[in-house]
């Protein structure tokens, strides 16, 4: 068992302390040790998926407790992509808010950023259900933190909607964890995943009730339709680069669909048998119809960038609720692409709201403004799925995974058309912001002449560059990548070595002794490693 | 025993919910944590309802024992819920105090809202 494991929730945890205790009077060196930490989650995630590329499963027992009994960090494909994800977005929204200064317009940001990342690592990572309600708490109650960062009226008052909702979401969560106890007895996901499958029929109604309600849970943290109020208002009224970071926390709750929903409540297990089809497939198909009609609709960029977050969204759950093996990889697939897509153009929308007031309108030409529509331009093109970006390859696989589904036709339409209206909604925007207010000044000539200074610094534009270049990679790696997606979706659906692995020692005596002996368990279990 | 502790979950959840639908936010968050206390005590019955019994296996005896382990996941759950609710009161305060009003939809104060 290494340690390396647990080093992507250990090292937020110590930074974060670190920087509010220490570092408080310090600005620069809570800047540096920020950027430093998210350069290291980098390195270490970096070295993660690459032990786990070759598809072997590593448990970190907490403790040295065994598996049902103790609680486990599990490091398989599809966790280490999304950490290293998660540790790649994270570098460049640190970078950002540095650059343009946000860190400093409220207290303690580094500090609630690593605590951010703490959370985002640990969910993506535990093995045990009730963990993940706790790491789910723990990205929440620093996302309030972040989500109100700065301050002012509306922001306040976003907030206040933002934390309501995931409360209810988290009680709603411990209500379905109950009943998944009262009926399994275990937390342990892998355990769960066993008992289930030999539940007496009886107890079948029961789980069913308790599967639902996880899903409702993970269907608010990810924006599913009927669930999705709380995105709009509260991602454009957060501090954008913060709402940068969040695009990865829809994407969080989509990762809990997948991971709970192949691993305990497979499609076989008659408890949740239909549920994907007849429930997740038409609700993500409305969710992606409805982000692409906000799209079009918004008058604000960041409620634009939101409305783009939810499209994605809904195209992301449409690939997951196919529940094949094919589907999977499209959706790993396009899980990367869209949380970097979506944190570029909130930077994007970011830089603009810092020289104009972020409505969509003409309005005098802002500074820098050929360089920033450039970007607007790549990373719309992304959002939006043209090619030669990988939103056109992720969608492409989508649609291609569809084809043999009843629902196809459906999919295929929902798809492409909420594709066009949002490439609408974009170019609308785009045109309105950065082209009209060419004409404005053409026009009025003397609003022009005070254009404002610059406010963003040279490492604004290196986060954001660096993202869409990043993306452009992502392209062109897609070769490797589809590979390293596919396997992990073939390991999705044959969870037998995750279970095995997860479940290995479970036979491990434990008793009085157990302290006593601890040394000698662990080279054992080195060994058995 | 069983006919109080379900209903005393039913209560607290449809009373919570019913204060979670008002429109200002000071019942809202009295609704969110009688949710909370009616979460806490479901949690307690997940590991069925057994009195008087240690919560210990006793390798000897067979004699009942009560489930520790939703008594831990209830502590944790009061932990969290108890700083949750801490956060949203501040929110809310601060939101209240800028916007001179409580209400928690934010259409109505979004002029007051665009000065500040």
């Amino acid at each position: 068992m290494t340690h390396l494991l647990i080093a992507p929730v250990v090292l937020p945890a110590l930074v974060a302390p670190l920087i509010i205790m220490a570092l408080r009077h310090h600005v620069d060196l809570q800047r540096v040790f920020s950027i430093a930490s998210c350069v290291l989650l980098t390195v270490i995630s970096l070295a993660l998926t690459a032990q786990a590329a070759d598809g072997t499963v590593q448990v970190y027992e907490l403790g040295n407790w065994q598996a049902p009994f103790g609680i486990v960090l599990v490091l398989d494909r599809l966790s280490a992509l999304m950490v290293l994800l998660t540790s790649v977005l994270g570098l460049a929204v640190v970078l950002y808010t540095v650059g343009s200064g946000w860190d400093q317009r409220g207290a303690n940001f580094h500090a609630l950023f690593q605590f951010q990342l703490m959370g985002i690592m640990g969910a993506f990572l535990t093995g045990d259900a009730f963990n993940l309600f706790v790491f789910f708490e723990v990205l929440l109650i620093a996302s309030y933190g972040l989500m109100i960062h700065g301050g002012g009226t509306r922001r306040f008052q976003a907030g206040v909607q933002y934390v309501v909702y995931n409360l209810i979401g988290s009680s709603l969560f411990l209500f379905a964890l109950g009943t998944i106890y009262a009926v399994t007895g275990t937390l342990n996901m892998a355990d769960i995943a066993l008992r289930v499958a030999e539940l007496p029929a009886s107890d079948t109604a029961i789980l069913r009730v308790g599967a639902i309600m996880l899903l409702l849970v993970f269907a608010i943290k990810s924006a599913l339709l009927p669930l999705h109020f709380w995105l709009p208002a509260s991602y454009a009224n957060a501090p954008l680069p913060v709402a940068a970071l969040f695009a990865i926390m829809t994407k969080v709750g989509a990762y809990a669909i997948l991971r709970m929903y192949t691993l305990v409540f497979s499609p076989d297990v008659p408890a949740t048998a239909g549920l994907m089809d007849s429930w997740l497939l038409p609700a993500a198909l409305m969710t992606a119809a409805i982000g692409a009609i906000g799209v079009l609709g918004s008058r604000e960029i960041g409620r634009l960038v939101a409305f783009g977050a939810i499209a994605s969204v809904g195209t992301l759950l449409t690939a997951i609720s196919l529940f094949t093996p094919e589907s999977a990889a499209a959706a790993i697939y396009y899980v990367v692409h869209s949380t970097l897509t979506a944190a570029a153009l909130f930077l994007i929308a970011d830089m603009v709201m810092e020289r104009q007031s972020g409505d969509i309108a003409p309005q005098p030409v802002m500074a820098q403004s050929g360089l920033i529509s450039a970007l607007f331009f790549v990373a719309a093109i992304a959002m939006a799925g043209m090619p030669p970006l990988s939103g056109f390859l992720g969608k492409l696989l989508v649609l291609d995974a569809a084809r043999d589904h009843a629902l196809a036709p459906w999919v295929w339409a929902v798809i492409l058309v909420s594709s066009l209206v949002t490439l609408l909604g974009l170019a609308r925007a785009g045109t309105a912001i950065f082209w009209k207010s060419h004409g404005l000044e053409t026009r009025v000539g003397q609003l022009a002449a005070t254009p404002q200074s610059a406010p963003s610094t040279a490492l604004t534009f290196v986060a954001v560059i660096g993202l869409l270049i990043l993306l452009a990679v992502y392209t062109v790696a897609s070769g490797p990548v589809m590979r390293y997606a596919e396997a992990t979706a073939a390991d999705l659906f044959d969870r037998n070595t995750y279970l095995k692995t997860v479940l290995a020692n479970r036979d491990r005596p434990v008793g009085k002794d157990n302290k006593d002996s601890s040394p000698k368990q662990d080279k054992q279990s080195e060994e058995t490693h | 025993m069983e006919l109080l502790v379900a209903s005393a979950i039913g209560v607290l959840t449809a009373a919570g919910i019913y204060l979670i639908l008002r429109r200002r936010t000071f019942p809202v968050i009295l609704g969110l944590s009688l949710l909370t206390y009616g979460v806490n005590i479901f949690l307690f019955a997940t590991g069925r309802l057994i009195t008087g019994a240690p919560p210990i296996l006793n390798k000897y005896a067979d004699i009942t024992y009560a489930d520790p382990l939703p008594q831990a996941l209830v502590l944790t759950a009061i932990v969290i819920s108890f700083g949750m609710t801490a956060v949203v009161v501040m929110i809310a305060l601060a939101a209240y105090l800028s916007a001179r009003d409580d209400n928690i939809n934010m259409t109505n104060t979004t002029e007051a809202g665009e000065e500040a």
